[in-house]
């Protein structure tokens, strides 16, 4: 049996097919769900062993970007997810999707896996001040992803206007770190933290670029894996020799992998 | 109960809009501002008990980590005795964050009536009231569709539009004269002149009746320049002076250019054009590719933010209402603007800096093409005074789309499908609008022909109609698009005949007349033709994606378009009459050659500084700015991207995607435009484009064989004989150099009143514009070069002539010369050099390629050197070139047309002579590691010498906002 994989859209949502291909590529079944489905049926979520909330605008970012898909998961999807997380299963948010994640409190992480309007953390405006479209090194820091290997540094594009990271006082950088949880940071192209923009391209706290609840099997970044699948979304692949595929993928297929 | 609750950053968060807003404000020379914190104001109207009205402002409209809010019960807010200034929409404005609210509100187990939002400045220091009043108007505000408040008072937000009662109107045409026809016209912004409304009173006297305002407005709908292109379809008296000065009639000239070229061609690939809402070419044998590009020219104007978005937000419509309905999977843009630094003081009243202009227009476009999850990957950006008062904004959107769903087929009896987004009196009169002359009080007039768009309904509906299209539940689609439902129905019932219920119409809010809603521009709305037995699973698809879907008619055999209000018949007109009756007459055009005289330029011993000027001067200097802000690489298909190189620091020359992911088929997509060449001669400069526009889609890859080719003018007011001269040239420019490369058009689009008139009476008309836009298809993309240097050593070949052309040209604008000796194609040999390009990069013989275009020789070299991150050592003694150009400037800056300059991997150099065989074609230098550009003149003497560092800063700083 294939792992079943959930792209679960909603309106606004525009990143989802491309995330059902980079799953199919890895080797999973992948099936684009509207959110509607689910909450009419929210049980349906069970089918499933990964839930993936890809990127977008879901419903236009009005009031903040992922907020009100976050209060719909809030209002209508709370057991379904808690249930779900109960089974070891994984979920992986994506630009849009990590701040539905971080809205909806499953990231940095809530202690019983429920979601909540009580989030500590955000992503709010880039230090730019605009949507920027920009591809970005990244250094894996967290050994308890399931989707990651740490020590990895590799290439992704970022395309997003609010997704500078800061954590709430309740929840400081530090005690992410202590606990394994900052996943992802932007580093230069040797793989060094502490670059300034644009090699940071939003101001993020701590070079933060994705981070994971304390179990590891929630993962959120703002970078597109999905957007590296193959060797030529690489912006540089003319002056480089031929690869397999592209960065993005292996994240796809350790998701796959850990099913197996 | 109305609740107000405010929203602001904390202490410590960082607000970044306020920093922005305070920065432009500061560039206005309001120095006495010293800071400005925004906040959003959110108002609600709520029978929630105050518990749940601060859970609300808690839970869902604050972010706790980075804001905080106050909450006021309806009467005065607290406020901390800073001077404010609040922005609120004006009534009846689209609302999108207010509508999402609700759906937000709803979710969380509440109730609220309305809500509506708001922005709203503190400012620190000591600004006086004027100071207010200036930055609210330039920075924070747009007053045609914004109110401005500068105090905290609330009242009034919630404004409701009396309810309509029924009065069917009609207009005396009958017995009026010319005058009275013409001021009918005039008051009801018909925009029709005196012999389009004798036709209509003719038409009316015969049916012995007057015609309702409504069949007037759907006339004049139909009739508009917009709609019918009757400038370029009817007839033209032509007198060329350069050729004789013998007068003759053309009679339709897009049908004897444009169409023309389509039509001798006749390439089987080409699936259905000039017909439908956009271009269709073959991709691959189950799959087609469409492509629309569109201007949004005035109200882009007046409100650049909504005018381009709403620019954007309509073109993907067109392949969406292509066929039976394409997959929109790539945007492009191009704007045309006065120079950024040009002193406000200078400024016509009432007309906005090209810096606001250009800021808002980009913001636009960003902010709906990134929402539709559409990548927006190729485009380019053109600077001339003469855009001061009126901007171009055009927007392009191609579609994939199965073969087999590429045509329409509605019957009578089928239904008549309203989906989207609600109606209502946004845009009304947009089609009318854009077909007329701007002017200082346009602003004020047509503040209602400007829409504002919501991308996400637009996205939901495209999410929706694909999944129906493939379920084959309709049988037709159109946008409403210009005209509004009057357009949509109109053209696809020409055949049938139809009957609508426009009381079914839903709308915004109350208080629409039945004409009103007949000629809304309200956005993302389709019409659809149904076959009654699917209309119940039609409907619960689209409920089932919270997309609104409506019965409104059905189509009859009729041949009549028959309009009714709750069961009043408002409007019954003959379909032949709507479509036929526009009068067609001739207008006059002329052209004289203009007799300006080549500079006589002092050749210099180092021309390293003209580079760096060129390369910083607006039109070449680097697009980061914009580029970045778009999203190009949503749908994981784009893989030329528009920056490419070491860091994506250099200028790719055409984007290319592959639209279906299992393949390795790609579709180039790139685009010319050359309006300095037009002060010279309108044929050089069309013939230029064309030119450039394949050039760039060949140096990327693309099969030359498969080029469709789209048009768009833009042009002056097309009544002045001289401007209409220039476009009868422009036009036999096109079908010349199409026929010559075998690049048919497949759509095209004109905009044909492109003039300001200042209030000292002076008309400014834009520089005869055309822009070409090129898709292509790539066989295999892993084949496709990008212009960036890539290995130390290489040698590098200049391919193509190089003449004395610097007409027009970059360098002769730097010393504000023009000049007379204008590029011109070479029809036998270009498409030889296109050829021999392409089977050259097939074959593995190419690293880089980059096309010669603004700035020549020089700014291509710099490019791909910077872009390279290496260098480059040439010698101008060995470029291929016309008997007598020594000169080193001349060599280096012509724009000579059809010239690529190609890096060949070491060991392919004999393969690469051998494919060039009897064309003009040297190798003239070669890649170095140093990165360092060196150009020897023809005399030996060094020419140029600039680092690389050096030559990218001054390409890359001008626009880095």
């Amino acid at each position: 049996m294939p792992v079943r994989a959930l792209v679960l859209r909603t309106a606004g949502t525009n990143c989802d097919e491309e995330t059902q291909f980079a799953w199919e590529l890895a080797g999973a079944r992948a099936e684009r769900v509207h959110v509607n489905r689910l909450i009419e049926n929210p049980r349906r979520l069970l089918d499933y062993q990964v839930l993936t909330i890809p990127g977008g605008f879901s419903y236009g970012d009005d009031i903040a970007s992922g907020k009100i898909f976050a209060n719909q998961i809030v209002h209508h999807l709370a057991d379904a997810v808690q249930e779900f997380l109960a089974r070891d299963r994984l979920v992986l948010g994506i630009c849009n999707g990590f701040q539905v994640l971080v809205r909806c409190g499953l990231l940095p992480g809530a202690a019983d896996g429920r979601p909540t309007l009580v989030p500590s953390a955000t992503l709010t405006n880039n230090d730019s001040g605009k949507f920027e479209d920009r591809w970005v090194h990244l250094r894996t820091d967290t050994g308890r992803c399931p989707f990651l290997a740490k020590g990895e540094v590799f290439d992704l594009p970022v395309a997003h206007g609010e997704g500078k990271f800061v954590p709430a006082d309740s929840s400081p950088l530090a005690a992410l770190e202590q606990k394994d949880q900052v996943a992802l940071r932007y580093v230069d192209s040797r793989g060094r933290t502490g670059a300034s923009y644009p090699a940071n391209p939003n101001g993020s706290a701590g070079d933060v670029a994705g981070i994971c609840d304390a179990t590891g099997r929630i993962l959120g970044l703002m970078p597109h894996p999905e957007r590296h699948a193959l060797s030529e979304h690489h912006p540089q692949w003319t002056r480089r020799p031929r690869r397999k595929s592209g960065d993005g993928l292996a994240v796809f297929k350790r998701g796959v992998a850990y099913f197996r | 109960m109305n609740w107000e609750i405010e929203v602001r950053f904390r202490p410590g968060a960082r607000d970044v809009h306020g920093e922005g807003c305070l920065h432009e404000v500061r560039d206005l020379g309001l120095r006495r501002v010293e800071a400005i914190e925004s906040a959003r104001l959110f108002h609600l109207d709520t029978p929630a008990p105050p518990a749940d009205v601060e859970r609300i402002a808690r839970e869902l409209l604050t972010d706790p980590v980075v804001e905080h809010y106050r909450i006021a019960d309806g009467g005065r807010p607290p406020s901390d005795g800073r001077p404010v200034v609040v922005v609120r929409r004006k009534p009846g404005v689209m609302d999108p964050v207010a509508i999402s609210t609700l759906q937000a509100v709803a979710d969380m187990g509440l109730a609220a009536r309305r809500c509506a939002t708001a922005r709203k400045y503190y400012f620190s220091g000591r600004p006086t009231r004027g100071d207010l009043e200036t930055a609210a108007r330039a920075v924070l505000a747009n007053c045609c569709i914004e109110d401005i408040e500068f105090s905290d008072e609330v009242a009034g937000v919630f404004r409701d539009a009396p309810p309509y009662r029924f009065r069917l109107i009609t207009v005396p045409v009958r017995e009026a004269g010319d005058g009275d026809l013409l001021r009918i016209s005039r008051e009801g912004g018909l925009f029709l002149n005196v012999r389009e409304m004798r036709a209509i009173q003719e038409h009316f006297r015969a049916l012995g009746r007057d015609p309702t305002d409504v069949e007037l407005e759907t006339l004049a709908q139909t009739w508009s320049e917009h709609c019918v292109h009757k400038t370029l379809k009817g007839l033209i008296r032509f007198t060329d002076h350069g050729a004789g000065g013998q007068a003759e009639t053309i009679d339709n000239l897009l049908a004897s250019t444009i169409a023309r070229a389509t039509r001798e061609l006749a390439r089987p690939w080409c699936v259905s054009v000039f017909v439908d809402n956009s271009g269709v070419i073959e991709f691959d044998a189950g799959q087609c590719v469409c492509f629309k590009v569109e201007t949004h020219n005035h109200p882009s104007a007046l409100e650049p933010y909504g005018g381009a978005a709403t620019g954007i937000g309509g073109v993907i419509r067109d392949p969406l209402g292509t066929g039976l309905g394409a997959k929109p999977i790539l945007n492009t843009d191009v704007f045309c603007f006065a120079p950024p630094d040009y002193p406000a003081g200078r400024l016509p009243p009432s007309v906005l800096h090209p810096r606001r202009i250009m800021r808002g227009v980009v913001a636009g476009v960003r902010d709906y093409g990134n929402r539709m999850g559409i990548p927006t990957a190729n485009g380019a950006l053109y600077f001339d005074e003469r855009y001061l008062g009126n901007p171009i904004v055009y927007c392009g959107n191609l579609g994939l789309i199965p073969r087999d769903k590429c045509f329409k087929h509605q019957k009578s009896g089928h239904k008549i499908m309203l989906v989207g987004g609600r109606t209502g009196r946004d845009g009304i009169h947009g089609a009318t609008f854009s077909s007329g002359e701007l002017t200082h009080t346009t602003g004020t007039e047509f503040a209602h022909a400007v829409q504002i768009g919501n991308a996400i309904v637009e996205k939901k509906m495209v999410d929706t109609l694909m999944q129906a299209r493939d379920r084959g539940l309709y049988s037709a689609i159109t946008d409403c698009g210009a005209g509004g439902l009057s357009s949509a129905v109109g053209e696809m019932g020409e055949h049938l005949g139809a009957e609508v219920h426009l009381e079914r119409v839903p709308l915004k809010y109350e208080g629409l007349s039945y004409t009103e809603i007949w000629i809304s521009e309200a956005q993302e709305r389709m019409v659809l033709a149904v076959e009654p037995r699917k209309v119940d699973e039609l409907l619960a698809l689209f409920a089932s994606e919270d997309v609104e879907a409506t019965v409104i008619g059905e189509f009859t055999d009729t041949r009549r378009l028959r309009l009714r209000y709750e069961g009043h018949l408002v409007g019954d007109l003959d379909m032949a009459f709507l479509h036929g009756g526009v009068p067609r007459y001739e207008r006059a055009a002329e052209w004289r050659p203009t007799d300006r005289t080549e500079p006589r330029l002092r050749p210099r011993p180092d021309y390293t500084r003209d580079l760096l000027r060129v390369l910083g001067s607006w039109n070449v200097c680097s697009k980061e700015w914009v580029v970045r802000q778009y999203d190009h690489e949503v749908q994981g298909q784009t893989v030329i991207k528009p920056l490419v190189g070491v860091g994506e620091g250099g200028p790719g020359d055409a984007c290319v995607i592959t639209p279906l992911p299992e393949s390795r088929r790609g579709l180039a997509v790139g685009c010319g435009m050359n309006p300095k060449y037009g002060d010279i001669d309108p044929y050089c400069m069309a013939a230029a484009g064309i030119d450039e526009a394949v050039r760039n889609v060949v140096a990327v890859g693309a099969r030359p064989d498969r080029i469709a080719i789209l048009d768009n003018f833009c042009w002056g007011n097309c009544d002045k004989p001289d401007r209409l001269g220039a476009l009868v040239l422009a036009a036999r420019a096109c079908y010349d150099v199409a026929t010559a490369y075998g690049t048919p058009f497949v759509s095209g689009k004109d905009s044909l009143n492109n003039e300001f008139a200042a209030p000292d009476g002076r008309t400014i008309a834009i520089p005869p514009t055309l822009l070409i836009s090129a898709m292509a298809i790539v066989d295999d993309v892993r084949r496709c070069v990008t212009m960036d240097l890539k290995q130390p050593g290489n040698p590098v070949y200049l391919v193509g002539l190089t003449k004395d052309e610097l007409g027009g040209s970059h360098w002769y604008a730097l010393r504000g010369e023009i000049g007379r000796n204008v590029p011109k194609a070479d029809l036998a040999l270009a498409p030889r050099i296109f050829a021999a390009v392409h089977k050259a990069i097939t074959a593995g013989c190419v690293r880089a390629c980059h096309d010669l275009s603004e700035g020549g020789l020089a700014v291509a070299a710099a490019e791909m050197a910077f872009a390279g991150g290496l260098g480059l050592d040439l010698a101008l003694a060995r470029v291929p070139r016309e008997d007598g150009l020594e000169d080193a400037g001349r060599i280096l800056f012509s724009e000579s047309l059809t010239r690529f300059l190609v890096e060949v991997p070491r060991g392919r150099e004999a393969r690469f002579g051998r494919i060039m065989k009897g064309l003009p074609c040297a190798r003239i230098g070669r890649v170095t590691r140093a990165a360092r550009l060196v150009i020897k003149g023809a005399g030996g003497r060094t020419v140029v010498r600039a680092d690389g560092a050096a030559l990218r800063e001054a390409w890359r700083k001008p626009l880095a906002w």
